[in-house]
């Protein structure tokens, strides 16, 4: 699987800055409206609801005035290395993309037995406990996206990484006679709408793109990196308790990148973060 | 009223006191289908179950029964292929409870998926390299053997038994089924070991991941070896139940004697082997993880504790009691010792199945809690009302037991 996946072309992905993220959830509502996304009478039924991309907080754990809180955006990895959740399901109904890197879901052929759930670890992939919603009236219907299918009650479904996005950049590209796509021609919603352009996606098998440069920042790092799952989702952040939540570490394990944290030193002045 | 159905020179209770012993039965399925409606009309929505509990109790309930139901292919092979003439005398009880597991796990099953009408995907769109590709394949290939050995002793009914065909059909069965137990015992080898295979893949949580040889982690054959340990002993709470309830003795002391010793022995070298594997897990897996075994247990009411009476309390102590002659000979003993193996094999299952689902991989996530609505406890007490039912049926009006004759004399 590692050799077809190194054989794809593009290999998309993402890398989220963790120091530039506010927590405004714009890529949580962005990624619902793109994809169609079911919503509730009761989103606060968090065990139940749909959120491809999800938002978590953190913090330091320390008391004020020394408390710092982070957010961590968390749309499906994208792993790249044997997904979790591809080699168990029992009827082919996700797979992983060689020549994308995208870890699909057919809808129609997901039987709704849920092991993908069980075996993936960052909890990316969500069932369809009720039929489809939208609230009638409230025009949210009139925002749902032509391109995605709304997903039926009992199957799985999770982040494409806005796959249809991807079709219609190609479809321009063919149509304009170019075989290949520029940088920006396909971002994912989440990306798109970040206002504060924490997110980066492109292809990270193109040295040319950002994402890709960034990719290879000593800041950047992946969630759940040793479990062998290779993320196609990075992570940034200079400040050390954020990266050291990343991962489950034992004592001593964790080598800081910078012992400064941003409550010590204004970290975007530091020269080489951003020039890197 | 059915006594030209009820089986020659053995005594049964009048139809009227059946009836009423398989009231509580029946409630049982009507709570059951009830709920089975529900979940199937308005959807798993009915459930508690939920997007960190993708598999919850009815799962538990799947994988406990099926481990409990191995009595049956394993006394199949005790029989047919070793040579134990003796369990020959609990064998049809065996087959039957083996019958009833399969079939309610798989009607469990059919419940638990999100789109029950595309149950059929898994043949056809088949993902060889899920294990619980394979589990299903042997499961309903071994529900069907399971019901080849049900039949002939169904075409052993009175009433069946007059048909010419019947009988020819039942005695010809009975000769070749030899060659079903051997198919029963390749079948089951791979479903119970790809049922612990599905559990030791999920190499992203920590918590059930295990190392294996080739494509198999050790769950694989652990999971082979706990169900053959513990699923003679169901087999002799089972007849040990029947016995009680209908105040006879209805299996020759040394059928329950060979299979409680031969399950002593499969417990104690499980327990070896378990411990092994709990140790190269704890030392191995869950620090190549990051993590340490008692980070597990952080949050949540499921705690050490679990662990420790799965292997001492519920493992342990009743291999030695099966092992030793004297415990083993006292009625009680037996059936606490028999007890205490099947519940070691529930808090297992339950433990790699839940405790697994219950515990955040991520370091910044929580713990969420799960209780089971009436609806899921419905399907998994339909299951109780229908084991109960089926066997009291196949108690009623088939030879189940083919020594009861000569050990309860009927004195008219």
């Amino acid at each position: 699987m590692k050799k077809g996946s190194d054989q794809g072309k593009h290999k998309y992905g993402m890398v989220i800055d963790l120091d530039k993220c506010t927590g405004c959830g714009t890529c949580m509502i962005a990624c619902a409206s793109e994809n169609n996304v079911s919503v509730r009478p009761d989103q606060s039924d968090k065990e139940r609801a749909i959120t491809w991309m999800c938002l978590y907080k953190i913090t330091n754990g320390k008391e004020f005035p020394h408390t710092e809180v982070s957010y961590f955006p968390r749309p499906c990895m994208h792993c790249d290395n044997n997904p979790p959740c591809v080699s168990v399901c029992v009827a082919t109904a996700t797979k992983l993309d060689f020549n994308t890197g995208i870890v699909s879901q057919i809808y129609t052929r997901c039987i709704g037995c849920r092991y993908c759930q069980a075996a993936c670890p960052y909890g990316s992939r969500y069932f369809n406990w009720w039929h489809a919603y939208f609230p009638k009236g409230k025009g949210l219907e009139r925002y749902l996206t032509p391109e995605v299918s709304p997903r039926m009650r009992g199957v799985v479904e999770k982040c494409t990484f806005c796959h249809q996005r991807l079709m219609r950049a190609k479809n321009q590209a063919y149509a304009e006679g170019r075989r290949e796509l520029e940088e920006g021609e396909y971002v994912t919603a989440c990306a798109e709408a970040c206002p504060a352009q924490a997110i980066t996606f492109g292809d990270l098998n193109n040295h040319e793109h950002q994402v890709s440069k960034l990719s290879k920042h000593p800041y950047a790092f992946r969630l759940l990196e040793r479990l062998g799952t290779q993320p196609k989702v990075y992570y940034m952040s200079s400040r050390d308790w954020v990266r050291r939540q990343a991962e489950n570490l034992l004592p001593g394990e964790y080598k800081p990148v910078i012992n400064k944290t941003w409550m010590e030193e204004e970290w975007s002045t530091r020269p080489g973060r951003d020039e890197f | 009223m059915d006594s030209p159905l009820l089986p020659e020179g053995v005594k049964r209770c009048s139809p009227a006191k059946f009836l009423f012993w398989t009231l509580p039965w029946f409630l049982l399925l009507a709570w059951g289908g009830l709920s089975a409606f529900l979940c199937l009309y308005k959807g798993l929505n009915q459930t508690n179950m939920s997007n960190i509990f993708a598999f919850a109790l009815w799962i538990v309930f799947d994988l406990a029964i099926i481990a409990l139901g191995a009595g049956a292919f394993f006394t199949g092979f005790l029989v047919y292929i070793v040579g134990k003439k003796e369990l020959k005398n609990i064998l049809n009880a065996a087959v039957i409870i083996g019958f009833i597991c399969y079939s309610a796990a798989i009607v469990m099953l059919g419940i638990d998926i999100g789109q029950p009408l595309r149950g059929w995907f898994i043949f056809w769109h088949a993902n060889i390299h899920s294990m619980l590709v394979e589990v299903s394949f042997c499961i309903t290939a071994y529900l069907m053997v399971l019901g080849i050995e049900f039949i002939p002793n169904i075409l052993e009914n009175r009433k069946l038994a007059e048909i010419r065909e019947f009988r020819l059909f039942g005695h010809s069965l009975h000769h070749i089924m030899g060659v079903f137990a051997a198919t029963g015992v390749f079948l089951s080898f791979f479903h119970q070991g790809s049922l612990g295979g599905m559990f030791g893949v999920m190499y992203a949580r920590p918590f059930a991941a295990r190392e294996g040889f080739y494509i198999w982690p050790w769950t694989f054959f652990l999971f082979i070896y706990s169900s053959i340990a513990a699923g003679p002993c169901f087999t002799i709470l089972c007849t040990k139940l029947t016995e009680l309830i209908t105040r006879k003795k209805l299996v020759p002391n040394n059928a329950v004697q060979t299979l409680a010793k031969i399950s002593g022995w499969l417990l104690a070298s499980y327990m070896v082997l378990k411990i092994i594997d709990t140790l190269g897990w704890i030392y191995g897996v869950v620090p190549r993880a990051g993590l340490t075994f008692m980070d597990f247990f952080r949050e949540g009411p499921y705690g050490v504790w679990m662990m420790v009476a799965e292997i001492i309390v519920f493992g342990v102590l009743p291999a030695i009691m099966l092992l030793s002659p004297k415990a083993r000979e006292s009625e009680g003993l037996l059936i606490i010792a028999c007890l205490l193996n099947c519940t070691g094999i529930v808090f297992n299952r339950f433990l790699f199945i839940v405790v697994t689902l219950a515990i955040p991989v991520m370091p910044f996530d929580r713990f969420w809690s799960y209780l089971p609505t009436w609806q899921e406890w419905g399907i998994a007490m339909a299951v109780v009302g229908y084991g109960f039912l089926l066997f009291s049926a196949a108690y009623r009006y088939l030879p189940v037991f083919p020594k009861e004759r000569e050990l309860n004399p009927v004195t008219e």
